[in-house]
């Protein structure tokens, strides 16, 4: 059986299926008659959750730390603890209660008593007595609870959504490939996927509803093809079409320390975006020039308060030191939209990307803007730092950060603390409005950074998030390409630079008419770097400008697509 | 025996102390208690200790029934300190 999805990172993996969802416990209320059974069945249910939760335990203080590794510490305690033990049992000697429901009757009281409680700390425990309680009781129904920290062999994750901290859990030296039923391109765990280089299949609607765990499958990430339990023939020739992948890949390493330049001597940069310093390591090992996107965010996201100061200059200087001279754009908090903090409280929203997100948010608080910049300006001194405000609509905004900058310069002027002086300051170009006023724009920073996820999502008003309006994201559709143009002559004109850091530069088909239009950074996934360099190592600049010009003279996407198919067939 | 305590962490007896607490109480073959407010519950149990819900400037006391009680409360009593509780 074949299902066909999105195919959101390269790569082909042939292994098991190790489904990843929400167990279905259902509890009966049938009262039993063996009581040393019962307590035999609950005794056992509570000793593999134990050695579970160490195993879990022992994973997470290696690949996090001990701090993190304590929180299952207190799980197991909760699951050992005489107190719901003796209660539990009482209520199946006395009312022959079965010890599933006993159970889950004593923790949901202890859960309930600390929701009631008045202490927030008290209240999230009933959170981890929940979670102990779902663990024992799916064991006393002999049911396995999906554990993705527990894979211990070679499997593609199939799951519905995986959600950024599900991605980051998953064990690259087990997981070969993750196949989801939603998610697009852009999805967050997509462009994860791209990041870990493991092939990835998102928004296959069912391929949860049509396997089982241990099926076998092919995964290949570059068609969106799942093969469901294939015959040896389709194993023979996948394994064949991965080993032609492994080659071209060979073939772009030769890249990694060649410039990014064309056959008539144009040249550009190829820059990566990340997430985390952990990133850094990929994107010297693809060759990148620099960072174009720094998503600080992921700082803040995987936290359970606002990161000090402190914090986030250890992480910003990581990255700076560690690419040295190279350019390295960090872009200040972005969130709102689809990206929630579980501490900072936010209003509903009825349109949440058009509503207070990013610098929006940080020009109202501007306590957590200020303890960012002042991170910043800190790391400054380690390399070649370059701020970039994300969702500027307005000069005015851009103004407000400015000033809101100039002060944190001067408050660590007063403390005797050092800061580069030659600290470029940049936007996101995400809103229209702002791309059309970009000859304005181009006056009062020293860079620009086009952000096409938002950007075509804000063009064509459709909400990237929402299946049923993915049909207008149109990356090659000449409204989006006119409007690109724009920003990047009204850059020229002011003599700075214009880069992109959404998905669209690492496109094989956009990158080319990109180039055409005079872009000057090209910002994408490490993975998709050093097939860029080769692809624009086979271009010609003039050829690709011509091409790019009567790109902007059509109607459609399609007729845009269509024709740069055929350009570059014709070029390479 | 019995020793009374006032809490002074803002975040009162809060899950990681109270499970150290728990753990330390657990190694005793002694029988230990904790009051507050009129509750009496066993301090081997972190579901009891959690469940009093002690808050900062709360006044607590624990018991220890049977031998070497200064021993059991020279190990609660580390844990408390160490934990700026008391």
């Amino acid at each position: 059986m074949i299902i066909k999805g999105i195919g959101a990172s390269d790569g082909i993996a042939i292994n098991k299926v190790f489904k990843l969802e929400p167990v279905n416990i259902v509890i009966s209320e049938d009262k039993i008659t063996d009581i040393t059974n019962e307590i035999t069945k609950l005794n056992n249910a509570i000793k593999t959750s134990v050695e579970e939760l160490q195993v879990i335990r022992d994973k997470t203080a290696l690949k996090l730390d001990e701090e993190h590794a304590m929180i299952f510490d207190a799980h197991i305690q909760i699951a050992t603890d005489p107190e719901i033990a003796r209660q539990v049992e009482d209520m199946i000697k006395s009312d022959k209660m079965n010890s599933a429901q006993a159970f889950s009757v004593v923790s949901e009281m202890f859960a309930q008593m600390f929701e009631n409680m008045d202490n927030d700390y008290m209240k999230e425990r009933a959170v981890d007595v929940r979670d102990v309680s779902l663990r024992v009781i799916a064991h006393i129904l002999g049911k396995k609870l999906n554990d993705p920290t527990l894979i211990d062999e070679e499997v593609i994750v199939v799951a519905n959504d995986l959600t950024p901290s599900d991605t980051a859990q998953l064990d690259r030296k087990f997981v070969k490939g993750f196949i989801t039923n939603i998610g697009g391109r852009t999805s967050h765990s997509a462009i994860m996927a791209r990041s870990l280089e493991i092939p990835a299949i998102v928004g296959t609607k069912n391929i949860l509803e049509n396997v089982n765990d241990g099926d076998f499958v092919i995964l290949d990430g570059e068609t969106g093809t799942v093969v469901i339990n294939p015959s040896n023939k389709d194993i023979v020739e996948y394994k064949k079409k991965n080993t032609e992948h492994q080659q071209q890949k060979a073939l772009w390493a030769k890249y990694i320390d060649k410039p990014s330049i064309t056959t008539d001597n144009k040249v550009v940069e190829l820059a990566a975006n990340i997430g985390s310093p952990d990133d850094i390591e990929s994107v010297i090992n693809n060759g990148g020039e620099g960072v174009g996107l720094y998503r600080t965010e992921f700082l803040y996201m995987n936290n359970d308060n606002f990161p000090t100061e402190d914090e986030q200059y250890v992480a910003y200087k990581m990255v700076l030191e560690s690419l040295k001279n190279s350019k390295v754009v960090i872009r200040t908090l972005d969130i709102g939209g689809d990206k929630h903090l579980d501490y900072l409280k936010m209003d509903e929203e009825l349109n949440p990307f058009l509503g207070h997100r990013a610098l929006r948010l940080c020009l109202e608080r501007t306590d957590l803007f200020k303890t960012q910049l002042r991170a910043l300006l800190r790391s400054s001194i380690y390399g070649n730092l370059h701020i970039m405000f994300p969702m500027v609509a307005l000069l005015t905004e851009l103004r407000t950060a400015k000033t809101i900058l100039e002060e944190c310069k001067i408050e660590l002027k007063n403390e005797g603390i050092k800061y580069s002086d030659d600290i470029k300051v940049g936007i996101m170009v995400e809103i229209p409005a702002v791309a059309i006023l970009a000859d304005q724009f181009a006056k009062e920073v020293d860079f620009f950074s086009i952000g096409t996820n938002d950007l075509i999502q804000y063009t064509f008003a459709a909400d990237r998030m929402n299946q049923k309006v993915s049909y207008l994201y149109q990356p090659y559709n000449p409204s989006l390409l006119r409007l690109i143009k724009l920003v990047i002559d009204a850059s020229h004109k002011e003599g700075i630079w214009t880069g992109m850091c959404g998905e669209m530069a690492g496109d094989q088909i956009a990158a080319p008419i990109l180039l055409g239009l005079g872009l000057d950074e090209f910002s994408m996934s490490a993975s998709s770097i050093l097939q860029t360099r080769y692809l624009f190592s086979k271009l010609s600049f003039t050829k690709m400008e011509a091409m790019a010009k009567k790109c902007l003279t059509f109607g459609t996407h399609e007729e845009v697509k269509e024709y740069v198919k055929k350009t570059l067939k014709g070029e390479k | 025996m019995r020793r009374e305590y006032i809490i002074i962490d803002e975040a009162g007896l809060h899950a990681r102390p109270a499970s150290l607490l728990v753990q330390a109480a657990g190694k005793f073959p002694n029988n230990i208690l904790i009051e507050y407010k009129d509750k009496k519950l066993t301090l081997k149990s972190i579901m009891a200790v959690m469940s009093l819900g002690v808050p900062q400037k709360a006044v607590i006391a624990i018991e220890v029934e049977g031998d070497n009680p200064l021993e059991v409360f020279a190990s609660l009593e580390k844990i408390l300190q160490e934990h700026n509780l008391v």
